[in-house]
């Protein structure tokens, strides 16, 4: 017997997908191949010259040190950002399933940051950390200058990793809590009664059990803090001190719209598409390779 | 926040009004950058314009912000929906006049019998967004220049009635407001306009090669090797005596957060911001505003314009160019122009008639506008020479975008003043020759 269901008229298949192609030509391939021609060319912001230059782009790019910042800035933003916000909802969602009183407002309020837009996000961070005047002043009082991420490269960075972990949590905490209910009871209860405290239970058995959303969640948030976290760097930093925030998304925005330097920013993107689609190539095909799914 | 409720429901009202007789009226677009309460302003002057007479009617639209202005033209051009008139900030003026989609202004005026006296604009005003050999290419609308703000109560205790008039001598009060105890008698932030661009004018420093830029678009910078380098070393030190402080966005305050409040003593900012100052200070805050301070009071030479301008695009229909013809002639008229932007914001009347009519009527005697000439003042402190004219560089954000990484950078002791700026020179340059090279074989007008 055929499982799979099959068009055998192959002119209605193909209507039926028309319209998806349509939208996926539309709104991906076409502005990327429109990319990749300014990255070839310089084009003027208003339109009327356009003049071939080859590969000048990218070397203008890649022989920038301060592109380079960009990329180290942004990798570590993405890894520390994903592993804090996957770390978290872990945590949270094995709290809620184990059931502790009030589990049911906490599934709630723990979701809620994800509903809110990233530049509400950052507009609370920056008034939270302010160093002078927020909710954090009281710490520089009592250590003067220790928090300052108007000046201090490192300060700024790790607030625009908080605020980005922050609002990915509850994301990752709704797939995290779906995985762990979907896990039978029998299989904790019976490493319960074989004398499995709840730690081990949660690394021996949930975790190995939860690989495949782990895994999941892992490439999401990744490419989110590539290409997602433009509204709160813009509120929070504006890329500054000195550039210490400049993500690559982030710098495609100043030199193109700010700019109005279209083929740098486009060489830019080229780039940066290529990289997202390589690191999740590299995830699918190694770290992919560890995950059981059952 | 009254009398804004009160000008947007009035607003609403003349808008129901035109759109009573509407078909049969000429519409034409007109984009514009302001936000919030400056937005308003604009949007009720086009109310105003609409309900003024019965044949031409104007679409207003915000596009919040001019960097977001300039952007939406430019996708609209492209697109061939572009508006008929946009407004666009000073340092858009290159990209629009190389842009092939512009209406030059005085051509416009001739075209479209609009009586415009280009020769009544400061000078000031009308050289910084001329071309190079003199012509208006746009009309300027919302004009401003910085100024310096500066807290009475806080000079008292130190025993000066009066503001300092250079720089030194802003050093020697700030010390010894220091010693009487003032926490911050200067605030500052990384604003090139301010900074960079102003403090060259006044002092008639150089920023660039070829008369700043306005001689072609071979322009190189050289603020790396003017006194902008000592005064930018002097603002590193004043920071380091805990003399002066930054305040932007980041610190949790604004410098006109910061100064409203009563925080800090002084600043060097628009004069733009009398009005908001005026509106949100501290009760009781005893503040005036003066010229800015210079290196020698006898070299002092006229600031330099910001603000914005409004441009006529390309491509539109007779018709379309007619009723903006006619909006242009109110918004540039002494009192439906003029008058109305000056009363209903801190910015400055754009020609010298304009100035007297708003003077001879006793406008700067009235409390809440008290200072606002010094403005005029200050544009016109001096003749305008070649290095006082302005600044047309390509890709100028880019350059203020350096000057702020410059001065983040020595502020955090990264590297030292002459290596921060020199790289913010370097990277300048850079940008220039990659702009240069954009519009290679286009010349800059």
């Amino acid at each position: 017997m055929n499982k799979r269901a099959t068009f055998s008229n192959s002119w209605l298949a193909a209507a039926l997908l028309l319209p998806q192609l349509l939208l996926v030509f539309i709104f991906f391939y076409w502005p990327s191949g429109e990319a990749l021609w300014w990255s070839f060319t310089l084009e003027r912001p208003f339109g009327g010259g356009n003049e071939w230059v080859g590969f000048y782009n990218y070397l203008s790019v890649l022989q920038d040190s301060r592109y380079w910042g960009s990329v180290r800035v942004s990798v570590i933003f993405a890894i520390a950002a994903s592993a804090l916000s996957i770390l978290l909802a872990l945590m949270l969602a094995v709290f809620v399933d184990r059931r502790m009183r009030g589990h049911q407002i906490l599934k709630t309020g723990f979701f809620l940051p994800y509903a809110l837009a990233a530049p509400a996000v950052g507009l609370a961070f920056r008034f939270i950390f302010a160093p002078d005047a927020g909710l954090i002043a009281g710490i520089n009082r009592v250590f003067p200058g220790l928090w300052n991420p108007a000046l201090d490269g490192n300060d700024a960075l790790t607030l625009i990793i908080l605020a980005q972990a922050w609002s990915l949590v509850g994301y990752n905490f709704i797939f995290f809590l779906a995985g762990l209910q979907s896990i039978p009871r029998a299989l904790l209860e019976a490493g319960a009664m074989d004398g499995a405290g709840p730690l081990r239970r949660v690394w021996d058995l949930q975790l190995p059990l939860l690989a495949p959303t782990l895994f999941f969640l892992l490439v999401i948030n990744i490419t989110d803090s590539f290409v997602n976290s433009f509204g709160i760097v813009d509120i929070v930093t504006s890329g500054g001190p000195a550039r210490a925030t400049e993500l690559m998304v982030y710098k495609v925005y100043t030199d193109g719209f700010q700019g109005k330097d279209s083929s740098l920013a486009a060489t830019q993107s080229v780039i940066l598409m290529v990289l997202i689609m390589a690191l999740t190539f590299v995830q699918f095909r190694f770290i992919e390779r560890k995950v059981h799914y059952n | 926040m009254k009398p804004y409720i009160l000008g947007a429901i009035s607003c609403s009202l003349l808008a129901l009004a035109s759109a009573a007789n509407a078909n049969d009226r000429i519409k034409f677009d007109f984009w514009h950058g302001l936000t919030g309460q400056l937005g308003e302003v604009v949007e009720r002057q086009c109310a105003l314009f609409n309900g003024s007479q019965t044949e031409y009617e104007v679409t207003c639209t915000g596009q919040g912000g001019y960097d977001m202005a300039e952007q939406n033209t430019i996708a609209a051009f492209r697109a061939g929906e572009q508006p008929t008139i946009v407004q666009m900030y000073e340092i858009g003026t290159v990209n629009f006049m190389l842009s092939g989609a512009i209406y030059p202004a005085n051509q416009f005026a001739k075209d479209h019998g609009l009586d415009i006296d280009w020769s009544a604009y400061f000078p000031g005003i009308a050289n910084y967004y001329a071309t190079s050999t003199g012509e208006m290419w746009s009309f300027p609308y919302n004009s401003s220049t910085a100024v310096f703000y500066w807290n009475k109560d806080a000079w008292a205790k130190i025993g000066k009635d009066h503001a300092p008039q250079t720089w030194d001598e802003l050093g020697a009060d700030l010390a010894a407001m220091k010693e009487a105890g003032i926490e911050c008698g200067f605030a500052f932030d990384y604003d090139a306009w301010m900074n960079l661009e102003q403090f060259s004018a006044v002092n008639a420093l150089p920023v660039a090669t070829m008369d700043n830029g306005y001689g072609g678009l071979g322009a190189e910078v050289t603020f790396h090797e003017t006194p902008f380098v000592d005064h930018m070393q002097r603002y590193k030190d004043w920071v380091d005596q805990g003399f002066a402080r930054v305040q932007t966005q980041q610190t949790g305050k604004s410098l006109v957060q910061a100064f409203a409040d009563g925080t800090c003593a002084s600043m060097v900012h628009t004069i733009g911001n009398h009005s908001v100052i005026k509106d949100t200070q501290v009760d009781g805050l005893n503040w005036d505003v003066t010229l800015m301070p210079v290196i020698d009071v006898d070299n002092r030479h006229n600031s330099i314009v910001g603000g914005a301008a409004l441009w006529v695009l390309q491509g539109k229909s007779p018709e379309e160019y007619k009723a903006a013809a006619a909006f242009l002639a109110y918004v540039t008229g002494a009192e439906t122009g003029e008058r109305y932007m000056v009363e209903n914001t801190g910015y400055i009347p754009v020609t010298l008639p304009g100035f007297e009519l708003l003077k001879n009527s006793g406008f700067y005697e009235q409390d809440r506008f008290r200072g606002r000439e010094v403005a005029i003042a200050s544009l016109t402190a001096s003749d305008v020479t070649p290095l006082t004219r302005g600044i047309r560089l390509g890709n100028h954000i880019a350059i203020r975008n350096e000057i702020r990484t410059a001065m983040e950078t020595f502020l955090s002791g990264k590297a030292d003043v002459k290596t921060a700026v020199t790289e913010a020179a370097e990277r300048s340059n850079q940008t220039l020759r990659r702009f240069e090279q954009t519009y290679r074989g286009a010349e800059l007008p």
